[in-house]
């Protein structure tokens, strides 16, 4: 019944006119995503995995602050960021600056700021990046913090 | 020529500079500037299936759901519905952040409150498909702990997110 009613739904409405409308959007979109990918792919060329292996000093609040803000200018596939934070964790880098780096990998990005900044608002991106890069500080504390009660 | 700039769009200055900065790599260092290209090529090779789905999310929001609905769900007065509906979407979302900005960014035109994108993004960062890759490198405990606070964090960020976004 429920199905009928959408798919009733869905015919009356011009399908082809919401394509076309999706359509324009991303054409409208493109030179953002294109620079994007194009400013992504250039920083991922310019910094090897290996840079990140070499930043981190041994000291906990430093290296906390470092890794949230290496995370944050650093672009890539999340995989990518477990992977470099499971070798620095072996190589006896601590779990929080780690769990930092980790996060603002994912939910920072500097690199993606201009696109996020055209499509979303400036203020919306700019206070989006600030409030999540001290999040992820926030919630790396909290993590290693809980772990070591369990 | 400082009207051709004027007249100019933000996002062609943005492509422009970009591709400026390619062309400087091709004289500088060459090798490094097809490294960066084969990084594009597998990137799009990446992203170009998720903006398939983002095109038939986008299609599918436009024919179903109407900017009446869009603001009963997520906007101002959406709730706990809104909350919900940005935190499941953010968590089952698929591929990079990027590709989702063009469909929240017509949501946002739609109605959608600041506060729900800034969670949906957030909550991108919480992937059932890659927790096996984080227990094997972390363990069990740091990924239960790590995804049951980015849920929880993800919300105060988009309720901060969104009073500094208000701020004129």
């Amino acid at each position: 019944m429920k199905r009928k009613r959408i798919w009733k739904k869905i015919k009356k409405a011009n399908i082809i006119k919401s394509c076309l409308k999706a359509l324009n959007s991303f054409r409208q979109i493109a030179p953002i995503f294109f620079g994007l990918i194009l400013l992504i792919s250039f920083s991922l060329a310019v910094i090897p995995d290996s840079f990140y292996r070499k930043i981190f000093t041994g000291n906990n609040f430093l290296d906390v602050i470092l890794g949230a803000l290496f995370g944050s200018v650093a672009a890539g596939n999340a995989i990518t960021s477990y992977i470099i934070g499971g070798e620095l964790v072996e190589r006896g880098v601590s779990i929080i600056a780690v769990t930092a780096f980790i996060l603002t990998w994912v939910t920072v990005g500097l690199v993606q700021l201009p696109a996020e900044i055209l499509m979303l608002g400036k203020k919306f991106a700019i206070s989006r990046n600030i409030v999540s890069f001290f999040m992820a500080i926030t919630v790396a504390i909290l993590t290693i913090l809980t772990l070591s009660f369990i | 020529m400082r009207k051709f700039f004027k007249k100019l769009k933000p996002k062609w200055i943005f492509f422009g500079i970009v591709s400026s900065l390619y062309i400087v790599l091709l004289f500088l260092n060459f090798s490094l500037f097809r490294d960066a290209l084969e990084q594009f090529a597998r990137l799009l090779r990446q992203v170009l299936p998720v903006f398939g789905i983002v095109f038939i999310f986008m299609v599918l929001s436009d024919l179903l759901f109407k900017t009446k609905k869009i603001i009963k769900f997520l906007g101002e007065k959406s709730g706990i519905t809104g909350w919900i509906v940005v935190v499941i979407g953010g968590v089952l979302s698929m591929g990079p952040i990027y590709a989702w900005y063009p469909l929240l960014s017509d949501l946002k035109e739609k109605g959608m409150k600041d506060s729900l994108v800034a969670t949906f993004l957030y909550n991108r960062a919480i992937k059932p498909a890659l927790l096996p890759m984080m227990i094997y490198y972390f363990g069990l405990p740091f990924a239960i702990v790590l995804s049951f606070y980015m849920i929880i964090f993800s919300v105060i960020n988009g309720i901060l997110v969104g009073r500094f976004a208000k701020i004129k």
